[in-house]
């Protein structure tokens, strides 16, 4: 249950980067409100998140490269390109959608 | 941040930052001007004519998905009064094709378009699969590349139509800029930033021959990001696959640099297409020395534009089945030196000379003459898919010879100096 400690989100995949996450498209899932700085979590915390505990395959530089979403892969908050919501700087709110698209995929 | 309104509307709250211009626009407003700046570049290059059935070279993926959707939008709001069908090439690797071939099926329904899927062995009398079991792992990259340049052609060309699109954006022309740039290769950066290329002489007397087919790009000038929202916008129902990021290893830098580039300077990707563009004005012979002024701006289409595992095949049909094969094969190295000494079989001479400092290139254009054996376009005698299967059917068992007559024909001396140059590459790689 998502309490004040934690804020439940829903992260999706697309363009072929699902691939890269067992094939799932949608997931539910809640993240700490605060990170170990005490700082609010944002994108930049949800994406090590991402990459540490969610990501099997072994080819984390196909989604973080160089400590940042790897440039090529779009990241859609709530619709919204992330660049007009302050990119990695942006505070998680509850009830979040965060899409990441890869445009790197062929068909 | 407040969220932004829209700078077309404003009144919707802005979803989407546009990379050339970095203008905020809301959904509806970025559908509209991604449709309309299409259009442009279809009325103001003169892309297509009235009556003209064109085929959309398609993969299933996001890119020609995105053209599909966009021309039968256009078509039917400015009353282009062209037919569209979709024309997808099936390299034959069992079930490779089988995902990318049912999102086509399913694009042909919903844009109610006829559907023509031509399988390499029907184009070429071979598969991929056969051509694996008969070169081996090794190379078969080769022949994949080299015979999809084509696929989509020879495939126009059964079907008697004379018009191919496909769905290269500005991020794939760009990286043809950059490669070809760094490649010293103005020539063919000439040649690959036209957005239209067809047969010069265009002088065949067997009509449906594929030397006449035009070729167009009408998605040049747009961005793959704005491709990927706008399918993602619209819903569109495109499929994506394992593309692993560096097809070769060359060509995969030139993307990632392009992506790099983009994140710091978005406007950056259209810069190097406009200046790739800029420079083919200033090569020697060029088609586009006219300064794009003169109507007959149409540069020669390009055998050996994209290597393998290109963003061509991406939307051409093909970048992954390549792509796959080729990371299936550890030797990468081997399979290279074959591509290259290929490529390189009418210049062996100036580049064996290893004590010697290189001649100075001569930017002159290359002249480009149609196969002997074939008629497609080619700077050498014999186009690089013949000689391939020049090869293939000389090992092929007597009775299954004669699905591709016109590799069958006797050989002249000049097909065989080069299918000798074949032989001395087996020899190599292996
Ligand atoms: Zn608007
Ligand atoms: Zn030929």
């Amino acid at each position: 249950m998502a309490t004040d400690d934690t804020i439940p989100i829903t992260v999706e995949f697309s363009g072929g980067l699902e691939l890269l996450f067992a094939n799932q498209r949608k997931l539910t899932l809640s993240i700490p409100t605060y990170n170990e700085n005490r700082t609010r979590s944002n994108i930049a915390f949800l994406v090590q998140h991402l990459c540490d505990n969610l990501m099997k395959d072994p080819r984390k530089d196909m989604f973080v490269l160089d400590g940042t979403v790897r440039p090529g892969i779009l990241v859609l908050i709530n619709e919204a390109d992330w660049e007009l919501e302050g990119e990695e700087k942006y505070e998680i709110q509850k009830g979040d959608n965060i899409l990441f698209v890869s445009t790197l995929h062929g068909g | 941040m407040a969220p932004s309104l829209c700078a077309i509307c404003a009144t919707n709250r802005a979803l989407i930052l546009r990379p050339k211009d970095h203008s905020k626009l809301c959904k509806p407003c970025f559908v509209s001007v991604f449709e309309t700046e299409i259009h442009h570049t279809i009325t103001t290059n003169a892309l297509f004519h009235r009556g003209e059935v064109i085929a959309i070279g398609a993969s299933g993926g996001k890119d020609s998905t995105v053209l599909a959707s966009v021309l039968k939008t256009l078509n039917e709001r400015y009353d282009y009064g062209v037919e569209l069908i979709l024309l997808s090439i099936d390299e034959g690797i069992k079930g490779y094709r089988d995902d990318s071939l049912e999102t086509v099926k399913r694009n042909a329904l919903q844009y109610e378009m006829p559907l023509t899927i031509l399988g390499y062995d029907e184009l070429y009398g071979w598969t991929m699969d056969q051509v694996v079991e008969q070169v081996g792992k090794k190379g078969n990259c080769t022949y994949c590349g080299v015979f999809r340049r084509q696929a989509l052609d020879r495939g126009a060309a059964r079907l008697g139509v004379k018009h191919v699109v496909t769905g290269h954006n500005a991020d794939d022309v760009a990286e043809t800029v950059l490669m070809n740039l760094l490649r010293g290769d103005l020539p063919r950066l000439s040649r690959t930033t036209s957005i239209v290329t067809s047969t010069p002489s265009a002088v065949s007397s067997d009509p449906n021959s594929h030397t006449n087919i035009k070729r167009s790009k009408p998605l040049k000038y747009a961005y793959e990001k704005e491709i990927v929202l706008y399918a993602h916008h619209k819903n569109l129902d495109y499929f994506s696959t394992e593309c692993i990021y560096s097809p070769e290893a060359f060509r995969g830098s030139a993307r990632a640099l392009i992506k790099n580039l983009e994140r710091v300077r978005p406007s950056a990707i259209l810069d190097v297409v406009r200046s790739g563009e800029d420079m083919a004005k200033l090569v020697p012979g060029s088609d586009e020395g006219c300064g794009g002024v003169c109507a007959s701006a149409v540069a020669a289409a390009e055998e050996g534009e994209g290597g393998c595992g290109s963003s061509n095949g991406r939307t051409a049909g093909g970048e992954m089945a390549s792509m796959e094969m080729h990371l299936a094969q550890n030797d990468l190295a081997a399979e290279n030196g074959l591509e290259v000494e290929i490529t390189s079989v009418p210049a062996k001479k100036g580049k064996k000379n290893k004590g010697q400092p290189p001649a100075p290139r001569k930017t002159t254009k290359q002249v480009m003459g149609q196969c002997k054996k074939c008629g497609y376009l080619s700077s050498q005698d014999v186009c690089k898919a013949c000689v391939l299967l020049e090869g293939l059917n000389k090992n092929r068992p007597k009775h299954e010879i004669g699905v591709v007559d016109e590799a069958q024909e006797d050989s002249t001396s000049g097909v065989q100096g080069v299918t000798n140059g074949i032989n001395k590459v087996n020899i190599q790689v292996d």
